[in-house]
């Protein structure tokens, strides 16, 4: 599965446009990490807890759109895209959309 | 209580001034080694470009978060700003140094990959302790794009890939 943000991809033509696929994932702090941080918020700094989980999440929205494009039979997802949104209190909201190609 | 007034009043006073000079270490530590870094990536360059020049390239999508907060000192000065309004250069630094980190981790992960060129990259900021009034102070930076590295193997008719000379990427061929 070949994942880009750019319009094409070098080298190739695109064969069939299969629409918009997307994988979101919503995800909140454990308490622990939640202590961790205020505790460094006094000395500002990297909050690596935070990092983690933030990423764990992207990783997760993009399998989710990398499942969806599979079951309709693309090859490609182009032109992706990263969005983030705080729906309640100490909860992220992660979504990743991109387009479904068959590449040549 | 007058006792018990003195010593909530010391309690702030001795945060404000810890956290001032522990804050404040920690960002010029931090900035330095941003400073290192960004000399060193200097020959991978990052642009937000779309068009990828001609050759023959594998793509991949790079990305690289970052989660800062600033300290107790600043943000009881960015509160004094929000009072009577202006610049408030605590959080200025603060959103320069995660953009920048976020940046250089991605083009770290990329050079890991043995890329030469990250393109259309783009920057997501979201504030993660929205909503928490007192607390807000943490950004989160997310740095994406899509790194060009240059193939070494170049597909033949009969499906096996065969080694191609580092000169014909240089020369940009298209097939």
């Amino acid at each position: 599965m070949q994942i880009t943000n750019l319009e094409t991809v070098p080298g190739k033509t695109i064969r069939q446009h299969l629409g918009l696929v997307q994988g979101s994932s919503v995800r909140a702090k454990h308490v622990g990490r939640d202590i961790m941080a205020s505790l460094k918020n006094f000395f500002g700094g990297e909050l690596k807890g935070y990092t983690e989980l933030l990423s764990e999440s992207r990783e997760e929205a993009m399998e989710r759109m990398i499942a969806q494009a599979k079951a309709i039979g693309a090859n490609a997802i182009l032109n992706v895209r990263f969005s983030t949104s705080s729906v309640t209190q100490g909860a992220a909201e992660i979504y990743v959309y991109g387009t479904a190609v068959t590449l040549e | 209580m007058p006792f018990q007034f003195s010593f909530q009043l010391w309690y702030v006073v001795i945060l404000l001034v810890a956290t001032y000079f522990i804050g404040t270490f920690l960002e010029k530590r931090h900035y330095k080694s941003i400073l290192r870094r960004e000399k060193r990536l200097n020959s991978l360059p990052a642009v937000s470009l779309k068009t990828p020049p001609p050759g023959h390239y594998e793509s991949a999508l790079v990305r690289a978060n970052v989660t800062i907060s600033i300290d107790y000192f600043k943000r009881f000065l960015a509160a004094l700003h929000a009072f009577f309004g202006g610049r408030v250069t605590s959080y200025e630094t603060l959103l320069d140094r995660a953009r920048r980190e976020a940046l250089l981790r991605m083009k770290q992960e990329a050079e890991y990959q043995k890329a030469m060129l990250i393109l259309n990259v783009r920057y997501e900021t979201c504030s993660i302790y929205k909503g928490r009034g007192n607390s807000i102070g943490s950004v989160e930076v997310l740095a994406y794009g899509t790194a060009l590295i240059p193939s070494r193997t170049r597909p033949t008719l009969n499906g096996q890939a065969k080694k191609a000379s580092a000169a014909s990427v240089n020369h940009g061929q298209i097939h």
